[in-house]
């Protein structure tokens, strides 16, 4: 989201609370605010729907209701956990929107409805609440999503990180769309949306404190209008996967375990941005297996790889795609990589997060 | 920061390897010293182009991975005190010591964190002023002068609640005892060249006449590497044994003056074990007697710890370049990165987790696009 947004997301109107002192003297969360009372009612009224803006869609029911769209139903869920709340190119609000979007979107489903639950801990300032709203709200309608129903909890202070988000989902697939990580073929093209490792840095580059030269912002964004151009080009996708936590290298690995393929990388060819390059070198850290939070591998068979290749370079999202590698099979389950110089490497599962590096 | 594509140009990387092809005319071993080296010679596929002449050994110089066990579960029974803060780089997290690693006393309640440089623990020390704050300080030379700016800050700025666990080791020394050992199999060093961009190079030619190996100061990207590799190849064939530099970009004769003097002020040389190969006399440094108040062992009185290594675990053999790491039965069987029997398997820096994570495919056909 851009800045204006996230300084106008801070201006959440205090003065139509109508909850008692201490409140606003002091605006931040305080266990009453999950209780169910009236101060969990103002908190959805006054700063969760107004953040939220056009994208809320709340009767206020136990459950929401909805129509029943035609075709076969996607469904997903997904938790936030991230630290720091607020990070170059976006925060926890914008993860929690767009993951689910994303997850939907990797079956080749349409999006259409969101949960939102949030854990608060207690004292975490109001403001930070709503700026997290709107952010969802934000992000919420880029992605053509309604943000359906939801909850609130609040836990003791020291008991969570500000706040947690869990986002699910639902999406519809149209018919003829089959995709999943069992159609990976032998022979079949991987294809890379755009520059991979630039989530995880940005995040890295908050958290440490690390300065790389330049801001590298995060590349978190809704993947689902990309995904619908690459579905009109009537290509046989076979696999999508947003490759977030673990990275390339995780998802190309549980493809490959899946499918029974094994999957060959051309390391040149993987678009990794100097910035990130210059980072990952820094820490001890291998662009493969750093998050993204915008991007998608496709696996599509070599002979419409190209008329997809160039539809998504087409599409906003997209415009850095290129090939990275292809399904063989020689070596099943595993993923090779074939280094700049012309050696080889497996490209392991990682085993829990990278470690930097002492020296 | 544009080193990093040149560094690994692979037309420049192949004119590097025709030449070694062309040079190599008998079968030479030689070890690289340092884990960054090896983690590149892996991770690049460096010693599957090499001729079948050259075979490289990895050699001991992944700090993580010759920290003795010892000290590990020092570091344990430290971390899991209450009123501590215990810090340390992020590899050392994972590194077993003889029932638990750091992670999970983390997860039971100890305060651990990563830090990217020790000074971060003195500020935290400084902002925890109820709490003791501990810094993990293993390495090499190459990460001594760090550990060494803040305990001599520590002692300047009064910080007393802060203390640094010490177990530094030392190159030359190791040089030595490989050199030493009845089954050394070792033609030729590449030298670690961040440890003598520090220390300088005057150790070295001592080593080299001793020894009669050549020694040639290595840096740590691909055509670093290469050139290294190129220079003790021709003087293993031209039956040379002198130190070369190969790395002047960084590395001076005189190594850095000022962090050298912060060394002699802050650390003195003593005996250390070293996991895997045992005890090396004069092989590392502890705090030195004007700074002997921040030794955390003192502190924390666990000086008496002791732990003995596994015996099932062949990392010695490994760390000595007796043997590849695959030729250990419990090679990505009993041991593998997620339960690692020895430190070699930990660290990404480690010659077996090195293997393990890039190299499976030993035996396997690969094709490429």
């Amino acid at each position: 989201m851009s800045e204006t947004d996230l300084e106008s997301a801070t201006s959440i109107d205090m003065s139509t609370w109508t909850c008692p002192v201490p409140l606003r003297d002091s605006p931040t969360i305080v266990m009453g605010h999950g209780g169910g009372g009236a101060m969990s009612g103002e908190l959805i009224e006054h700063l969760f729907l107004p953040g939220f803006g056009p994208a809320a869609r709340a009767e206020m029911g136990d459950s929401a209701v909805l129509a029943r769209p035609g075709g076969r139903l996607a469904f997903s869920t997904d938790s936030f956990v991230v630290r720091p709340l607020f990070f170059p190119g976006g925060s926890i609000g914008d993860l929690a929107v767009n993951g689910t979007v994303n997850d939907l979107a990797m079956s080749g489903a349409r999006p259409l409805y969101l949960s939102t639950s949030f854990i608060l801990e207690e004292g975490t300032p109001l403001a930070d609440i709503g700026r997290i709203a709107q952010a969802m709200g934000v992000a919420a309608t880029a992605a053509g999503v309604q943000l359906v129903t939801g909850d609130t909890k609040v836990v003791d202070a020291g008991h969570g990180d500000g706040v947690y988000v869990n986002t699910a989902g639902i999406g519809v697939l149209d018919d003829g769309v089959d995709i999943r990580p069992a159609r990976a073929a032998v022979g079949d093209v991987v294809i890379v949306s755009g520059a991979i490792g630039v989530h995880g840095v940005a995040i890295m580059s908050c958290r440490e404190g690390l300065q790389f030269g330049t801001t590298i912002a995060s590349d978190c964004a809704a993947l689902n209008g990309l995904v619908a151009d690459m579905i009109a080009t009537g290509a046989d996708i076979h696999v999508l996967r947003d490759p977030t936590r673990g990275g390339v290298a995780a998802s190309l690995n549980e493809i490959a375990r899946i499918a029974g393929v094994g999957v060959s990388l051309v390391e040149r060819d993987l678009p990794i941005p100097e910035a990130v390059a210059n980072a990952c070198s820094l820490l001890g850290l291998d662009p493969l297996y750093v998050a993204n939070e915008g991007k998608l591998i496709a696996i599509v068979p070599a002979q419409d790889s190209e008329r997809l290749l160039a539809a998504m370079q087409n599409s906003e999202l997209g415009k850095e795609a290129a090939i990275i590698g292809r399904c063989v099979a020689e070596h099943p389950r595993m993923v090779v990589a074939r280094t700049g110089l012309g050696g080889n490497r497996v490209v392991d599962l990682p085993i829990g997060e990278q470690l930097p590096r002492i020296c | 920061m544009k080193y990093l594509d040149e560094f690994s140009n692979p037309e420049l990387a192949k004119r590097l390897l025709d030449s070694i092809h062309e040079i190599a005319t008998r079968r030479w071993a030689i070890m690289e010293v340092c884990g960054g080296q090896t983690h590149t010679i892996i991770r690049h596929g460096i010693d599957q182009l090499l001729p079948d002449e050259v075979e490289m050994i990895h050699g001991p110089g992944c700090p993580v991975c010759v920290t003795p066990l010892e000290i590990i579960d020092k570091a344990l029974a430290i971390a899991a005190m209450p009123g501590v803060i215990f810090c340390s780089f992020g590899d050392m997290l994972r590194v077993p010591g003889s029932s638990q690693d750091l992670f999970r006393i983390k997860s039971a309640g100890g305060d651990v964190r990563v830090v990217y440089s020790p000074l971060d623990a003195l500020t935290l020390a400084r902002e925890n002023p109820d709490k003791q704050v501990v810094f993990f300080g293993i390495g090499f030379e190459t990460t001594a002068p760090a550990n060494a700016m803040t305990v001599y800050q520590a002692k300047r700025l009064g910080i007393g609640n802060f203390s640094l666990l010490v177990s530094h080791v030392l190159v030359p020394p190791a040089i030595a005892a490989i050199m030493e050992s009845p089954e050394c199999r070792v033609q030729g060093f590449l030298a670690a060249g961040h440890v003598c961009s520090v220390m300088g190079t005057a150790e070295y030619p001592m080593l080299a006449e001793k020894y009669r190996v050549p020694i040639v100061v290595t840096g740590f990207e691909p055509l670093d590497i290469l050139a290294g590799i190129r220079r003790t190849v021709m003087q293993l064939e031209a039956g040379s044994h002198v130190v070369e530099n190969a790395y002047p970009r960084a590395v001076t004769d005189q190594g850095n003056e000022p962090a050298r003097a912060m060394l002699r002020d802050v650390f003195e040389v003593t005996d250390r074990t070293w996991r895997g190969i045992g005890m090396i006399p004069r092989s590392g440094w502890r705090l030195s007697e004007a700074y002997r108040d921040f030794d955390a062992e003192a502190r924390f009185n666990v000086a008496g710890m002791h732990t003995d290594e596994s015996s099932l675990c062949r990392s010695g053999e490994v760390l000595q370049g007796l043997i590849k790491p695959h030729e250990c039965a419990a090679f990505g069987k009993e041991c593998t990165p997620r339960n690692p029997l020895g430190a070699t398997m930990v660290s990404s820096e480690g010659a077996c987790a090195a293997y393990y994570l890039y190299r499976r495919l030993e035996l396997t056909a690969v094709s490429h696009v």
